[in-house]
């Protein structure tokens, strides 16, 4: 077969597929995942101590198992316990809790840098403790965790491959698919690799905007001393 | 004394930090429109003090009343009392990620529940108060410390406070920073604002305190007026301490 018929008759096509397959999941993991990440970290640093417990844990469960086990329990362990996911449920859910995981770690390192006197002043006009939590601590937290996120972010669009292992058919899947079916391995997934890469591209230039955005002077890309 | 006028009563406050005792029974009474300052060498707990009086810090003991109305032990209620007891912070402590006049109007909406419009009004008077309208829209980073500690006492006069705390509020200024701060608060204190003000700022305490309560050891040692500590021969700890001090500013 003529390699440009191959190309966009065939492999295009399928990537597209593929593609579309791969920006569900992400679409449906990411703000979830950045929920839950909100949720632990927060949890962990000002939550009591058996919430607090409880995030570090789950951290550390979800850290200690590969995300390739964790979806072969959701997908092929949970219907032993009654409980079945469709392939993609069973996917989206272990990336919402991979991601959600690392995302906390990130929160929490930036929750940390958070002096006290933030809380002390928001406690002192009358602020409840979750009112100053939600209005001054973590607005300046997640800001800070921005490159943090983001690099978890990008992990989860190459993560989400995947997804594959549990039968979903997504990029990297359709790739493989078209791969042996044409045993053109090289362009197939030098194709996919493109993809992943402009995907990766375009959110590394979206981060790079929503930071310019809202930074604010004085804090991180906004310091003065960032040119010393 | 009149009890209603008696807007702040403090009774009796011992406060410990490991064997430390940092507070050993304080007690006084502010009447409505008084400036009562507190003086005294570092580590006396003239901060534990006042952050014993909104309860950011537990006292072990005593009690706190604003207006007739418990604010030691009041549970949940204790939001409500700090709206009517301001603070103003040594470091400002102004919210990093706002503006000027959206670190005096946060406290509005989220607390007092007002729209934003009136929010925004309110914060842009309490700025103009303090002198501060025209940098409403900068950043704490972008404006002097003299400044951010008149935006932090806007934020705190927003809440339309029963009375004022101040820690400090001009230590970590230089004298011409410290000048600009100390005008707004006398004028405050001028206006009738009920204050309590941790100072080293003597010629601020003289000028504006209708009562000067020098503390020691975690005790009120001496109080009285200005006059009073100055000149009466029977006080002898206050004059000595700002003897001491005073030589000290003089070879700085």
């Amino acid at each position: 077969m003529d390699l440009a018929v191959f190309t966009f008759d065939v492999l295009l096509p399928a990537l597209m597929k593929g593609l579309i397959v791969t920006l569900q999941l992400i679409a449906c993991s990411a703000p979830f995942g950045f929920a839950l990440g909100i949720l632990v970290a927060t949890g962990r640093q000002y939550g009591g101590r058996l919430i607090s417990w409880l995030c570090k844990t789950f951290v550390f469960l979800i850290k200690g198992t590969p995300l390739l086990l964790l979806l072969f329990i959701l997908y092929f362990g949970l219907p032993g316990v009654g409980i079945t996911f469709t392939a993609f449920t069973a996917s989206v859910v272990g990336f919402i809790l991979c991601n959600g995981a690392y995302n906390a770690e990130y929160i929490r390192g930036a929750l940390i840098s958070i002096k006290d006197g933030q809380m002390i002043a928001a406690r002192s006009l009358g602020m409840s403790r979750w009112q100053a939590i939600r209005h001054v601590i973590l607005p300046q937290a997640l800001r800070r965790a921005i490159p943090g996120l983001s690099n978890e972010f990008i992990y989860l669009i190459k993560y989400s491959s995947l997804a594959y292992m549990i039968t979903v058919i997504e990029l990297s899947g359709a790739g493989k698919l078209v791969a042996t079916e044409y045993f053109l391995y090289t362009e197939s997934f030098a194709a996919v690799g493109i993809v992943y890469l402009v995907l990766v591209t375009i959110t590394t230039v979206a981060v790079n905007i929503l930071e310019k955005r809202l930074a604010v002077p004085g804090m991180a890309r906004g310091t003065t001393a960032a040119q010393l | 004394m009149n009890d209603n006028d008696c807007v702040l009563r403090v009774e009796e406050i011992h406060k410990s930090f490991g064997d430390k005792e940092v507070l050993r029974g304080v007690s006084f009474d502010v009447r409505r429109g008084e400036t009562k300052v507190f003086i005294g060498p570092s580590g006396t707990g003239k901060s534990t003090l006042l952050r014993c009086i909104n309860q950011l810090t537990l006292p072990d003991q005593g009690r706190v009343w604003l207006d007739g109305e418990e604010v030691t032990n009041s549970g949940a209620r204790i939001n409500h009392f700090r709206q009517k007891i301001g603070m103003v912070f040594q470091n400002f402590f102004l919210f990093d990620h706002l503006t000027a006049v959206k670190n005096v109007e946060l406290a509005l909406l989220k607390v007092r529940g007002m729209s934003k419009a009136e929010a925004r009004e309110k914060a842009l008077t309490e700025l103009r108060q303090v002198g501060m309208e025209d940098w409403a829209d900068h950043y704490p980073a972008e404006i002097s410390g003299g400044q951010a500690q008149r935006v932090s006492i806007a934020r705190a006069l927003a809440m339309d406070p029963d009375v004022i705390l101040f820690d400090e509020p001009t230590s970590a200024l230089d004298p011409e920073l410290t000048r600009e701060v100390l005008e707004v608060m006398k004028r405050l204190a001028r206006e009738g604002m009920t204050m309590l003000v941790v100072t080293h700022e003597m010629g601020f305490a003289c000028s504006v305190a209708n009562e000067i309560l020098f503390m020691e050891n975690g005790v009120v040692a001496e109080r009285g007026t200005p006059d009073m500590l100055m000149h009466d021969p029977q006080f002898t700890r206050t004059k000595d301490f700002i003897g001491r001090f005073e030589t000290y500013r003089q070879g700085d």
